[in-house]
């Protein structure tokens, strides 16, 4: 197996400057009910980089990604942001926090009851003193930003599943965040809207420099948008590193994972 | 309640949780900012929406209320008291345990439906993503609007019920309207007004915690959607005719 992330050495085992990380996941238990999830996850994500966690439905990915903006609390081990301990904080005291970390939830979660322009605009009334005018700018300016037009007016039962995506990325850009959570982002979309999604994560990634987590099956969009992948398999990360790494990686789940292969009934 | 395998743990956890919302919705309506344009969007839905069903069970209740006494006591001459008969019975009790049930049905199995589907299709999640308190954004404003608009309703039924009861003793009973008048307002006291009032208080923050309780608690789709509806129903009746129970006790006490 192979551990990367947290104090690489070189080839003279002289110790790296190694990027720093905004995230340190370290030994995350989660349970429901008598079922272990996660079961001592350890993981580091570096500032500005695109980690994306790949693994089996049901392995956790999804449980993994809310602990990291305090949407869930593990049963034990530790969430630290930024130098901040999150699983120790109260709801209300993870508020500044998550004004700094955005996430992209698999359905998109736009509010029905409000068209396209109010729901970019949310969290921009609710956390700060911008005038309706600069709203109503910045809210042009991330729509923008997703290719997208002419769509303020619509409610989101209007949109098309890729459309409704792109619009929970602009809101979810609105308050510039320094990481993005997404959740499954190409879900239920076809191969050339979940590829303009990928072009997507990789241009705010880029341009806007922001750390991104990337839960997703999707291994065209995996290989697109990812920098380090790391695999989630009974609990635990079984593999965190490269492209390069992952393609000579041994382990026979994460070969098959990747190259698509079926399960083996017997093992089953 | 309706599921038979309720556990005892079950129960006791949720009055616990039900009792964990109700100081956070207080705590979240009284602290600044007020979302004033989310109360009376709110209170349009709950109130003004709710008025002709409301309308129509409290008049057709004072309605029933006259014939039925004029009609089961002939002989000793109670329809010159009917007046008395249906004013009291309608404001102490019927106006808002009527208005409660029917109203309550509406507003509570509709708060479920709202917030149980914005939990299963993760807008909760999106709003406490966005560092905002689903309890502040979504509860508090259906508590305020309920705090007001269910004693409002019932205020309105009353004088409704009142009115069907001139109604029927108008023009079935050949009682003179004045006569009528007069029965009510010598019988109705202050303590029967209030304590109707009051009551309507009790079952407005019953229908409102349960309904938004049962909304944020909500789990497995349009299925649990469904589910959590219906609890809301059955649930905010037996609170609002137990609580009656006591809260008529308490008020014959204090008046």
């Amino acid at each position: 197996m192979i551990e990367a992330g947290v104090n690489e050495t070189d080839s003279n085992g002289k110790r790296q400057a190694a990027p720093e990380a905004l995230y340190e996941v370290r030994g995350l238990t989660k349970r429901y009910g008598d079922r272990t999830v996660l079961d001592g996850v350890d993981v580091d994500i570096l500032r500005g980089e695109c980690l994306v966690i790949l693994g089996r439905s049901g392995s956790g990915k999804s449980v993994t990604l809310r602990q990291l903006n305090g949407l869930e609390k593990p049963e034990a081990g530790s969430v630290v942001f930024d130098g901040v301990e999150l699983t120790a904080l109260e709801e209300r005291d993870l508020f500044p926090l998550r004004r700094r970390i955005a996430m992209l939830f698999q359905s998109g979660a736009l509010f029905d009851s409000m068209n396209v322009f109010d729901n970019i605009a949310f969290p921009l009334r609710e956390h700060t003193e911008l005038t309706p005018a600069e709203i109503a700018d910045t809210v042009g300016e991330k729509l923008a930003m997703v290719r997208l037009k002419d769509v303020e007016e619509k409610m989101p039962s209007d949109l098309s599943g890729g459309m409704r995506k792109r619009v929970a990325l602009a809101r979810s850009l609105a308050l510039q965040p320094e990481v993005v959570l997404f959740d499954e982002p190409t879900t239920g979309l076809d191969p050339m809207t979940a590829a303009t999604i990928g072009k997507l994560i990789n241009t705010i990634q880029k341009e806007l420099g922001v750390t991104a987590v990337v839960v997703t099956h999707d291994i065209p969009l995996a290989r697109r948008v990812g920098d380090r992948i790391a695999y989630l398999s009974g609990g635990k990360f079984c593999f965190i590193g490269d492209w390069q790494a992952a393609d000579r990686e041994k382990d026979a789940e994460l070969a098959d994972f990747l190259a698509g292969r079926e399960e083996d009934e017997d093992a089953a | 309640m309706a599921d038979p395998d309720v556990r005892f743990g079950d129960v006791s956890q949720r009055t616990g949780e039900l009792g964990i919302l109700t100081s956070r919705a207080f705590a979240a309506l009284l602290a600044p900012p007020y979302e004033i344009g989310q109360w009376i969007r709110q209170m349009e839905q709950i109130g003004v929406r709710s008025l002709g069903v409301g309308a129509v069970t409290t008049i057709f209740t004072g309605m029933v209320l006259a014939l039925q006494t004029a009609l089961s006591l002939p002989a000793i001459g109670v329809k010159y008291y009917i007046g008395s008969v249906v004013s009291k019975s309608l404001v102490r009790e019927l106006g808002p345990v009527l208005t409660a049930l029917i109203v309550g049905g509406r507003i509570g199995s509709g708060m479920t439906a709202e917030i149980g589907t914005m939990k299963v299709t993760e807008q909760i999640d999106a709003l406490r993503s966005m560092a905002a308190d689903p309890v502040k954004k979504l509860v508090a404003p259906k508590l305020a609007a309920t705090l007001v608009m269910l004693p409002a309703l019932t205020i309105i039924g009353d004088f409704l019920g009142i009115l069907g009861g001139l109604l029927i003793a108008t023009y079935t009973l050949d009682l003179a309207p004045g006569l009528y008048m007069n029965d009510v307002y010598g019988s109705l006291t202050l303590g029967d007004v209030g304590s109707g009032i009051a009551k309507s208080f009790f079952f407005a923050y019953f229908i409102c915690i349960v309904g938004c309780y049962n909304g944020l608690t909500t789990e497995g789709g349009a299925d649990g959607v469904g589910r959590a509806t219906t609890n809301t129903v059955v649930l905010a009746a037996i609170l609002v005719l137990v609580s009656d129970f006591f809260l008529t006790k308490l008020f014959y006490i204090l008046t």
